[in-house]
């Protein structure tokens, strides 16, 4: 049954989002963000064995790349953003406003 | 039997321009591997440049033989078709003149990595380093710019995005001065970028569900056969739109941009006010009227209220902004709405299409080049501690520099949209566009979208206000005693102006063979 599947893939991607809104530290927030590419991810598959082809299992490599490279670039910039306020706190970064 | 693989087939020719930029990045990465320091920016600049030059070449070569393909090509997964072509073409020459402003000294940090304030930081400054980096990471942003409106499926689409964005996001961060801000909107950016990608990708995955395919093409056939209210579909939908209208910094999601332009250094501020807006309204265009083309009477409404809420959001706040990069930020989400209003303005397949395309086109190209322009002005006002982007810095500045302030000057009328301007064409193609297509509909689609252009026309009256606002203070002023010194602008620089003078101008005064060109551009459509 692929729909339970798809419930999960729906939980995770929410949680990910809702996480994203109410959690501080940068960190954290990216591995909720991470959490919902992973849904997207689960939701490909579930799709591809719904549906019958491999397209979506292609995606779902294809994602796994690119958050691999977005692994990357994020932690190089709230590393550096660490290094410079001694906080990865979203909330500090407040020099932009309206 | 055995199964059988196919080899796919690639068309090296049509592709060309793509894999001349991203194959320049990838060797401007291994310059950065193997070429000693000293000698690594000589050889990144003409790199850069002439990648940047050749790509346009090809398209243009491409333009004038004619031999378009008729179909995707690399397997379905690009599509290569007029309005594509003149998009690359559009683009490539905005991120080389980017190129020529990223050229400039002192507009990137010596060493990312050093605290700011720190002795190591004031070490590599005095030693004369540099991040050559730039010049691969913005290829191969532009390469994602180039790929990201090309992309026929949701796939390469979402790849084309994460390789246009994340060489901005960690170029957002490399401001030599004012560190403090330049990496705060590096991390914005990131943070919210990513997640809106994630949007898109749900949404991707949803619309995969419904329709069994990520191909535009196939995604327009099943709707045409299945069901259109799917929940399915209409969450796809809403997500996709999602993560493309963020990139275009439509309200609601508008929130980065200010933030970022301001933050980010200013070169790159060009690049992603003028590059970044063409290939995200180029991917806009492409998943709402061929993939969810069918889909219309769902999307319309949302995007009606959407071209309205930004164009009224971006004019609005603007008038309160104080900084010079904030404020012409809020003009380029007020921008992104008046293009929305062209996305809008289609109704059946074919003639009205055409019109309401060449409008975008048009506009974007006219757009962009003003926007460098602007930008490239802004980073020639200098406090000592880096540009002077107080709005009250710049009083009197026409009586100490009256031709920059008044080039200035110029530029803001073009996006304010007066005539003998390119923008008072742009705008009046746009909305000329927007008008028609709703009376061919024949219904109260022609009333909305009129009242939509009302909307766009009071937005455009308010922003021509905060635009001369700022020419008031130029030029009818007194200038402050300690006021900004005005950089020596380098070649690079004057290129940048006056090429943007000269396309701004002649394209306010003879707008018909650009407009020609780009109605040859839009009368193909897209292909499926």
């Amino acid at each position: 049954m692929t729909t339970n599947y798809l419930i999960l893939s729906g939980l995770l991607f929410s949680i990910g989002a809702v996480g994203v809104l109410i959690r501080r530290n940068a960190i954290v927030v990216f591995m909720c963000i991470e959490l919902m590419l992973n849904a997207c991810n689960l939701a490909f598959v579930t799709f591809a064995r719904q549906v019958g082809n491999l397209e979506g299992q292609i995606v779902a490599f294809f994602v796994m790349v690119v958050a691999a490279a977005e692994v990357v670039v994020g932690l190089a910039i709230i590393v550096t953003i660490f290094r410079t306020r001694r906080s990865a706190s979203v909330d500090d970064a407040n020099l932009l406003k309206y | 039997m055995n199964p059988t693989i196919e080899f796919p087939t690639i068309e090296y020719a049509t592709l060309a321009p793509l894999l001349l930029v991203f194959g320049a990045a990838i060797l401007g990465v291994l310059v950065e591997a193997f070429a000693p320091r000293y000698l690594r920016k000589s050889f990144q600049v003409p790199l850069t440049l002439l990648s940047l030059i050749g790509a346009f070449a090809l398209v243009i070569v491409q333009v004038v033989r004619g031999d378009l393909p008729t179909g995707p090509v690399a397997m379905g997964a690009l599509a290569i078709d007029g309005p594509t072509l003149f998009i690359w073409g559009v683009i490539l020459v905005l991120s080389a003149v980017c190129v020529l402003l990223i050229n400039d000294e002192g507009h990137f940090v010596a060493s990312a990595a050093s605290v700011p304030g720190s002795a190591d930081e004031e070490g590599a400054e005095r030693a004369g380093h540099e991040h050559t980096e730039v010049y691969p990471l913005a290829l191969f942003a532009v390469g994602g710019m180039l790929m990201f409106p090309a992309a026929n499926d949701l796939l390469t689409m979402f790849v084309g995005l994460e390789v246009m964005s994340l060489p901005l996001y960690l170029l957002c961060g490399l401001a030599r001065r004012r560190r403090l801000l330049s990496q705060e909107a590096s991390m914005k950016y990131f943070l919210l970028g990513a997640f809106s990608s994630a949007f898109f990708l749900y949404g991707a995955a949803m619309v995969y569900g419904y329709a069994g395919t990520v191909s535009f093409a196939g995604i327009s056939q099943a709707m045409a056969q299945g069901a259109l209210l799917d929940p399915l579909l209409l969450l796809g939908f809403s997500l996709l739109g999602v993560g493309l209208l963020f990139k275009i910094g439509a309200a609601p999601f508008q929130a980065w941009k200010p933030d970022v332009y301001q933050g980010a250094p200013t070169p790159i501020t060009a690049l992603m006010a003028s590059g970044t807006l063409v290939a995200a309204v180029g991917a806009l265009l492409r998943v709402f009227w061929v993939g969810l083309g069918n889909l219309d009477w769902n999307w319309r409404p949302v995007l009606w209220v959407v071209a309205a809420l930004t164009m009224m959001v971006g004019a609005v706040i603007a008038i309160t902004q104080t900084d010079i990069k904030r404020m012409l930020a809020y003009s380029s989400i007020a921008h992104a709405g008046f293009l929305l209003v062209g996305v809008l303005a289609t109704y059946d397949t074919g003639a009205g299409n055409a019109v309401s395309l060449q409008a975008i086109l048009f506009y974007l190209l006219v757009y962009g080049v003003a926007t460098v322009g602007a930008f490239a002005i802004v980073t020639l006002v200098r406090d000592p501690g880096g540009e002077a982007n107080h709005l009250s810095r710049w009083a009197g500045l026409g009586k100490r520099a009256p031709i920059l302030s008044g080039v200035f000057a110029f530029f803001l009328l073009a996006f304010a949209g007066i005539p003998l301007t390119s923008g008072f064409f742009g705008k009046y193609a746009l909305f000329t566009a927007a008008i028609g297509s709703g009376q061919e509909a024949g219904d109260s689609l022609g009333a909305w979208m009129t009242g939509l252009v009302v909307v766009g026309v009071i937005a455009s009256a308010i922003a021509a206000f905060f635009y001369v606002r700022v020419i008031v203070l130029m030029f009818f002023n007194e200038p402050a005693a300690d006021g900004p010194a005005i950089a020596v602008p380098s070649t690079g620089t004057v290129t940048v102006i006056t090429l943007s003078l000269l396309v701004t101008v002649g394209v306010g005064v003879f707008p018909e063979p650009v407009l020609q060109l780009a109605n040859t551009a839009a009368s193909s459509l897209f292909i499926r």
